[in-house]
């Protein structure tokens, strides 16, 4: 059995610290490790019996990630995590196969500590707290009201020509957008008195009040969900004056229902769907700026594409989605491949719309390459220059 | 709950048993799953289409000397075919065949034993660890349906409210696969240990080859598993899988094949390259996926 002396007050020698301390390094990472999973890590190790490096990295890698796109970061705080360990001697304490089965399903495998959760939490908790006092403070609700005839102009008035003041005002006003999502139906049924199948459970039951005679017949009918939604948005160089208004509407968009992804582009893609997440959409802002390496770069709107096709494809998120994509076409790579990956999109959204905020422009006319090559794949085309054209385009999304 | 013990007790040993029935895992594969046996957690399988998800689950049966239960997930699949549903047409038939007066007392018995129809969870959770249960591309069905999955993998018990409460008296061995055409919830997650299958190596694409198809020769296997490996950098909307690399193997060892050639791959190709596209992109560059064989 183990010295439970030595296992005590989560300091000290003994495994549970390092293999703990591994646990909250990924979560300080950013990856979703709650205490349950480190608590199975542990168990884990336990049985595998902290025999070599490959049991250590199978063990966290099965117990603690459960994302694909977070393999990436465990390789990495692993290998830290394993040569910051001075030997594997520190684990290797008495964490044992059990030679028998433990009695009862409680027990804990390897002779673990039978407050084995109590230890797990405490320095867990500990951590949160500590974390919460670095939380920023959101900045103050700007909450300030215009005159209706200011707002109106504001409404029309395009994003490039907005004075700072201004500016704010209209970014409130976006984030207060309401979208429109189309809903389509779905295989799943539910009971409904006019409904075009036939509900045999229903019907049967209501048959047993006149003896058994399927007199009053039941139906169901099938129900409707939201649409996906998936947002791409241009942030190179060109489309600076615009993007900011762009990505508050991304946040108000969050709104209209789990099944949103809002994605950004300029030399290549970023997935920002979980920044945007945040309740403040400032603090939002500020991260996105972070997350995003190529801000107000050049164009690659076809290789963009691409990467979001073969990486979402799969997923439900395009398949059936209105997808808005907001960009002025100007591409600086190949026309070519923009066509190609445009061709496939639209082949798996149910609606594409381009938002081109060049299109504000009475004497616009889609010369530029890129958008030629992309518009025979487009569903709709709008402008997207002011408030009242995302307006606009927040009502029309269903058509 | 007293669990039966498992026939290995080591990593390796559990690697060897499935190499013996013909499943070639990698490393962190057998881990995943002897954590799974051991700590009693269902296994969550992730990975592209093709790579052997679901022969995990089929292996394990064998191994393990278990039933398959497999619930196939699609889209509306709800606990009516899921868990249990009551046999309507017989109930119907049985309430015309009594009398009214009989009716009154014998209404409790249309909903015993002989009109219920056992779905997939119910025999899984009445088997207990006589079986492995495979919930196959959960990413099918829609969240409400994980949600009543996660309780049933939570508990392994169900109330059927005619019939009343049944638990399992052991749990079986679970795997579920995805194929992330969306996200799942993190509380399945959560639940289940987690493991990404990746596309195997080259080394071990062959040994799997030779394992699945024995009629194969070496020299064969070599070059179509070479092949795919080259396909899988193209950029393909739909890349080959392991299934696809065995089919095609299999289907030029049929056609008296002992090595790959272009002309050979123009005939064969729908055994790998499943897409229009895709095809013609493949068709175009076939002397580079083919090579010099070497």
């Amino acid at each position: 059995m183990v010295d439970r002396a030595a296992m005590g007050g989560g300091g000290g020698q003994g495994p549970l610290p390092p293999l703990i301390a591994f646990g909250r390094d990924l979560r300080a990472r950013g990856l979703p490790v709650g205490t349950g999973r480190i608590l199975t890590f542990v168990r884990a190790v336990a049985v595998l019996g902290l025999t070599d490096r490959d049991s250590l990295y199978w063990a966290g890698r099965t117990t603690m990630i459960a994302r694909h796109d977070d393999l990436g970061p465990y390789e990495e705080a692993f290998d830290d995590w394993y040569r910051s360990l001075r030997t594997t001697d520190d684990l290797q304490v008495e964490l044992n196969l059990p030679t028998a089965e433990p009695e009862g399903a409680q027990a804990e495998p390897g002779g673990l500590p039978q407050d084995l959760e109590a230890q797990v939490a405490g320095p867990a908790s500990e951590w949160r707290a500590a974390s919460e006092d670095d939380e920023v403070e959101p900045g103050d609700e700007s909450s300030i009201r215009i005159v209706a005839s200011a707002a109106e102009v504001l409404r029309s008035k395009s994003f490039n020509e907005l004075t700072e003041e201004e500016r704010a005002h209209v970014m409130a006003l976006i984030r207060t957008l309401r979208l429109r999502v189309p809903v389509e139906r779905t295989r799943r049924t539910r009971p409904a008195s006019k409904g075009d199948r036939f509900d045999l459970r229903r019907t049967l039951r209501r048959s047993l009040r006149t003896q058994g005679e399927p007199f009053d017949r039941a139906w169901r009918a099938r129900t409707a969900r939201r649409r996906p939604l998936v947002l791409i948005l241009d942030i190179s160089g060109s489309m600076a004056p615009y993007s900011r208004a762009l990505m508050q509407f991304a946040y108000a968009a969050m709104a209209a229902g789990r099944r949103v992804e809002t994605f950004v582009f300029g030399t290549r893609l970023t997935r920002v769907t979980r920044t945007l997440r945040t309740k403040d959409p400032d603090r939002a802002m500020h991260d996105i700026g972070r997350q995003v390496q190529d801000w107000e770069g050049g164009t690659r709107i076809g290789e963009s594409l691409r990467a979001l096709l073969e990486q979402w494809s799969q997923r439900a998120a395009l398949r059936g989605a209105v997808v808005v994509l907001c960009s002025d076409g100007l591409e600086r790579g190949d026309p070519e491949l923009l066509k190609a990956q445009m061709f496939r999109l639209r082949r798996l959204a149910h609606r594409v719309i381009w938002v081109n905020p060049l299109k504000g422009s009475p004497r616009y006319e889609p010369l530029a390459r890129g958008m030629a090559a992309a518009l025979p794949s487009v569903d709709v085309f709008l402008s997207g220059h002011n408030l009242e054209s995302l307006e606009h385009l927040a009502t029309t999304l269903g058509g | 709950m007293s669990r039966r013990p498992l026939p290995f007790t080591s990593v390796d040993e559990l690697q060897r048993a499935l190499e013996d029935h013909t499943y070639l895992a990698d490393r962190g594969l057998a881990t995943a799953i002897y954590l799974s046996l051991s700590l009693g957690k269902p296994l969550l399988l992730e990975g592209e289409a093709g790579v052997g998800k679901t022969e995990v689950a089929k292996t394990l049966s064998h191994l393990l000397g278990r039933d398959l239960i497999r619930l196939q997930c699609y889209e509306g699949i709800d606990a009516s075919q899921a868990l249990y549903e009551w046999n309507y047409s017989r109930q119907l038939i049985a309430v015309r065949a009594m009398d009214a007066a009989d009716a009154a007392t014998h209404v409790e018995d249309l909903f015993g034993e002989d009109f219920l129809v056992e779905r997939p969870l119910l025999a899984a959770i009445r088997a207990g660890e006589r079986a492995v249960l495979l919930v196959d591309e959960l990413d099918r069905a829609d969240d409400e349906f994980e949600a009543f999955l996660l309780e049933i993998l939570s508990e392994f018990a169900v109330t059927v409210p005619e019939v009343g409460r049944v638990a399992a008296a052991s749990t079986p061995a679970v795997v579920v696969t995805s194929n992330r055409t969306r996200e799942l919830h993190d509380a399945l997650k959560r639940r289940c240990l987690y493991h990404w299958i990746d596309h195997p190596g080259l080394d071990r694409e062959v040994a799997i080859v030779r394992a699945r198809a024995p009629h194969v020769s070496e020299s064969l296997a070599r070059d179509v598993a070479q092949a795919v490996s080259r396909l899988r950098e193209l950029d393909l909307a739909k890349l080959p899988g392991v299934a696809e690399t065995i089919d095609w193997a299999n289907a030029l060892a049929f056609l008296g094949a002992d090595g790959l050639t272009e002309s050979l791959a123009v005939d064969t190709l729908g055994a790998v390259v499943k897409d229009h596209e895709d095809q013609e992109l493949v068709a175009s560059r076939l002397g580079e996926v083919v090579g010099d064989g070497g």
